[in-house]
């Protein structure tokens, strides 16, 4: 069985996988990551979206063996020192999330596009998360909350 | 505890700055972002399928790949004998313990409610059924398995369309028959209504199948200590799963706990007794191990009980001037194989809706319920309201057009004034509060209504290959179920009351139990805000219990609109008997009589003087007990029950303009305006979160969704990426306004959001494609209103149909 070494959220792992693991198995079941939920079978919801090497990625369509060497960021681990991401807080602030269950993936997605743009429209904000669905929002608030959260992040990145 | 010990925890407790100050009023109606949010934005959930249990063991179930067949032979020797494999089963080893899956609603006299083996034991009726399972030591292995089971199929027909299946000769789904039940309701002189009248519109419409969605798969973990049996479900139901799994299985009741952990989402798919649930509990039962199951979504699409699926022939008959006479349904409802928790009631819960926000002197419905080889249907957001509201808003726009006046006019001259309330519609409903007329007055005003009609005129006149078009859909729904009373009266086979109850701990701090089960609606916040102000208590000194039947011991669960209106209810009424009960402890206390004290801003004061207690000191009071008045208990805990008179009825205006390429049949919505009045708001923030999800749900069934099945009964929209659910970048920025009209029917005079905007927002949209291609010959386009479809419209061909 190949071993793979894989940082997630800060920590190092050495695991022993089969070919055949998924990422995000690898995530909820063997390491205890179950911030991180599945929601389809075909990587159409973009629910089980992590951080993989800083790029958005769906975890159920990597193997973990694909993610060897890789260092995995999941909902979990974005917040530092015990406060929230600005787009973690972003949702909270404008109600972006109801049932809850895409919400990780959502907010990883939405960090990811604004590195492309980090001043993204209402057009291009829709368009950027076209691969993460959500039941319950309708997306209006959360094209609300990307936008606050481009705003906060932009003001951090301009005061640090 | 001796007293010096209570002094000491008193001391303690003071010293801790944990009790609060008590507040004054104005939590309700305040923007409140939500108490939920953190967790589930940090990943700290419990979705059903993170659990794990010590010695827990994974079950997969290999499912019917033919629509209908007799099982001649299963066997699982082969999958047994693989590594990782504890058992594996077929439904044979089932049959003599797994009992029927329940429905809860026999709606008629003639109803016939087949056997439902949660697993097929010797035939299967649709693409899907379970026909075996194994359980191992993981998924990977479990799926290994599943392959090693053999299972062999007699084919036998399929039976797939509705009209088909009632034409005498047709192969049968079950022995009775195909036929389920079939009911008429009659009001007024229908024939005299339509005798002679001026204008008569006569329209068939199709509600397709469609699949609720929630992100969430659903997933069970049954456990036992061999006395005792614990299941964890991602359901809408905690409450009502009890009792049904206690009868289904034999399990007492008293010996099963229910719990619903973090539910994503349920939009009615998780209002539903399953095989999968009872069949954990069996497994586990049987293994002395916990058992988990979690869905594929490709399981959950074929598996999932589906929603609508409905053929509607509505006859409306006019005088000249537009005013309605009467009205004329007959339905046809799909039930697919078997008939679920509600499946029945699902049609009947839009037969008195039809008729809608208008006034008539007859109106008629009749109803057949179809045995098809298909997943059963049952409840999906706003189940049976939707529908009815689709036709005759539809028909009210064929009827506008018919006559050539605006859509709105010709509700207008139909519509019950503001001043007629309450009514008793036609079918019998007395509609408690409303204002049709302002609702719409301020939602033309938001839609800048004649600007965009002149632009239609414009476009229309140049042949703008782009046409827009407006839809109306002027709606009312019936929210809240229910009032038991009438849920008996409807032969449903439960009450329709919800439970809360309040208690006031040592340190001041409030814990509210609910019987309403969340998935997302927030109540957790929302029923804060009711008690904060009901009590008097910051809103950050409450947290809210539900969704466990060990914890929150009675309930009947959240669908239908019904949390608020109904449990949010009882939570006021619970915090009511705590106030009444703190103040016979305050008056004591004061030494004065309690008629000498008001209650404000959570203290009770003697008027006149400067004395007071506040709710936190009396809970404290009552916690050491050490002075009570006589005939008083140690708490001021309180649980209260209510049950409704009637049913609430929130409404609104939703207007929705489209652009139509006639050349591609691709339809983008231009603008959508939605002001809904669902009586008093609690919170804001979530009444427009929950009208957003709504319309954009209501949008999907109008332009994008449609549950597919092939003749022979396989499900062509199995995935994600087959069954078409739209993303942000298929759907506009909604612009949602209210108008406010409370309910006469509950003391927070609120009405209910969940359903409204999925009601609403369906007719709104394909009146609106309607209405673009109008000029063109074109009045109706079958949902979904896919490019294809509407260009077929536009071509005169087939797929959409021209006058």
């Amino acid at each position: 069985m190949p071993r793979i070494t894989i940082t997630v959220d800060g920590i190092r792992y050495e695991e022993d996988v089969e070919p055949r693991l998924l990422l995000v198995h690898l995530l909820r079941e063997r390491l205890g990551k179950t911030g991180t939920p599945i929601g389809c079978d075909t990587s159409n919801c973009g629910a089980c979206t992590v951080m993989l090497d800083g790029r958005s990625a769906k975890s159920c369509s990597v193997l973990a063996v694909q993610a060897d060497g890789c260092d995995v960021v999941t909902i979990e681990g974005l917040g530092a020192d015990g406060s929230m991401h600005p787009m973690q807080r972003a949702f909270h602030e404008e109600h972006a999330l109801q049932c809850g269950y895409c919400t990780p993936g959502m907010v990883m997605a939405a960090i990811d596009l604004l590195r492309d743009d980090p001043d993204p429209s209402e057009e291009t904000i829709r368009h950027g998360l076209e691969g993460n669905l959500c039941r319950c929002t309708g997306y209006c608030n959360i094209v609300r909350a990307v936008k606050r959260g481009a705003q906060e992040m932009g003001q951090e990145v301009r005061t640090s | 505890m001796t007293e010096l010990d209570a002094g000491l925890v008193g001391e303690q407790i003071a010293e801790s700055g944990q009790i609060a100050e008590p507040t004054g009023r104005g939590e309700i109606g305040r923007a409140r972002r939500r108490k939920e949010d953190a967790r589930l934005l940090t990943g700290h959930t419990r979705w059903t399928d993170n659990l794990q249990q010590p010695g827990m063991v994974q079950v997969m179930f290999l499912r019917s790949p033919m629509a209908h067949a007799r099982i001649t032979r299963v066997d699982v020797s082969a999958a047994k004998e693989l590594p990782g494999v504890l058992a594996a089963f077929s439904g044979r080893d089932f049959a003599d313990e797994q009992g029927s899956l329940p429905c809860a609603w026999p709606v008629s006299e003639d109803i016939v409610i087949p056997d439902h083996p949660p697993m097929a034991v010797s035939e299967v009726r649709y693409v899907g059924e379970a026909v075996a399972c194994v359980v191992a030591t993981d998924r990977y292995r479990a799926a290994d398995a599943l392959e090693a089971v053999e299972v062999d199929y007699e084919p036998l027909p399929a039976v797939m369309d509705m009209h088909d299946a009632l034409t005498p000769g047709s192969p049968k789904v079950h022995e009775s028959g195909n036929k389920a039940f079939s009911t008429t309701i009659t009001s007024g002189d229908v024939e005299a209504a339509f005798r002679d009248a001026p204008v008569v519109i006569d329209r068939t419409y199709i509600q397709q199948r469609l699949i609720p969605s929630a992100m969430e798969p659903r997933a069970v973990l049954a456990s036992t200590d061999g006395d005792t049996f614990t299941l964890w479900s991602s359901t809408q139901i905690p409450h009502v799963l009890r009792v049904m799994l206690a009868v289904t299985t034999g399990i007492p009741e008293h010996r099963l706990r229910v719990i619903a952990p973090d539910v994503g989402g349920g939009f009615g798919s998780k209002l539903q007794v399953t095989a999968e649930e009872v069949l954990c509990l069996l497994l586990t039962r049987r293994l002395g191990r916990p058992v988990k199951w979690s869905e594929s979504r490709s399981e959950g699409n074929l598996t999932v009980h589906h929603g609508r699926d409905q053929i509607q022939h509505i006859r409306l008959a006019a005088e000249a001037d537009g005013r309605i006479r009467g009205l004329r349904v007959e339905l046809l409802a799909d039930m697919g194989a078997y008939l679920m928790l509600v499946t029945p009631g699902v049609p009947m819960l839009g037969a008195s809706m039809f008729n809608a926000i208008y006034k008539m002197d007859a109106y008629e419905f009749a109803c057949t319920g179809v045995f098809t080889t298909k997943m059963p249907t049952d409840a999906y957001r706003g189940a049976g309201r939707p529908e009815a509201t689709f036709a005759i808003e539809r028909v009210m726009d064929e009827l506008a057009a018919e006559l050539g006046i605006d859509p709105l006019e010709a509700r207008r001259r139909n519509w019950i004034r503001h001043d007629e309330f309450p009514y008793t519609t036609i079918s019998g409903l007395t509609y408690d509060s409303g204002n049709y007329e302002a609702a719409t007055e301020r939602a033309m005003a938001l839609f800048g209504y004649d600007k965009l009609r002149a632009e239609q005129a414009d476009r229309r006149d140049r042949g703008d290959p782009v046409q827009l078009g407006i839809g109306v859909s002027t709606y009312t729904e019936m929210c809240g179920l229910a009032p038991s009373r009438l849920l008996g009266m409807a032969n449903y086979g439960a009450g329709g009351w919800e439970h809360g109850s309040v208690r006031m701990l040592p340190t001041g701090k409030v814990e509210v139990i609910t019987g309403t089960s969340p998935h997302g609606q927030g109540h957790v916040t929302s029923w804060s805000q009711i008690a904060a102000d009901a009590l008097g208590v910051p809103f950050d000194d409450i947290t809210v219990l539900h969704g466990d039947t060990a914890v929150a011991h009675k309930g009947m669960d959240t669908y239908g609109s019904r949390s608020l209106v109904i449990g949010g209810v009882a939570v006021l009424q619970a915090c009511e008997k705590v106030k009444d009960k703190a103040r016979k402890l305050a008056a004591h206390l004061l030494e004065c009589s309690p008629d000498d004290l008001e209650f404000e801003a959570g203290a009770f004061k003697v008027r006149g003087t400067g004395a007071s207690k506040t709710i936190q000191e009396l809970a404290f009071a009552a916690f050491t007990a050490h002075d009570l008045p006589e005939g008083v208990e140690a708490r001021l805990d309180s649980d209260a029950t209510f049950d409704p008179d009637n049913y609430s009825f929130p409404h609104g205006t939703h207007l929705c303009a489209v652009e139509v390429d006639t050349e591609t049949g691709m339809v983008k919505i231009r603008s959508y305006v939605a002001v809904d009045d669902v009586g008093k708001v609690i919170n804001p923030l979530i009444v427009e979160g929950q009208v957003h999800g709504g319309i954009a749900q209501g949008v999907a069934q109008a332009l994008f969704e449609e549950a597919v099945y092939d003749a022979d009964g396989n499900l062509l929209t199995a995935t994600m990426a087959d069954y078409l659910l739209p993303s942000a970048a298929d759907l506009p920025t909604f612009t949602t306004d209210r108008t406010e009209t409370p309910s006469t029917g509950n003391p927070l005079g609120v009405k209910g959001v969940g359903e409204a905007g999925t009601i609403a927002s369906t007719p709104a949209v394909v009146n609106a494609v309607v209405d673009a291609l109008r000029p063109r010959g074109v009045r109706d386009v079958q949902m979904p209103c896919t490019p294809e479809r509407v260009w077929r419209a536009v071509q005169g061909t087939r797929g959409g149909v021209r006058s």
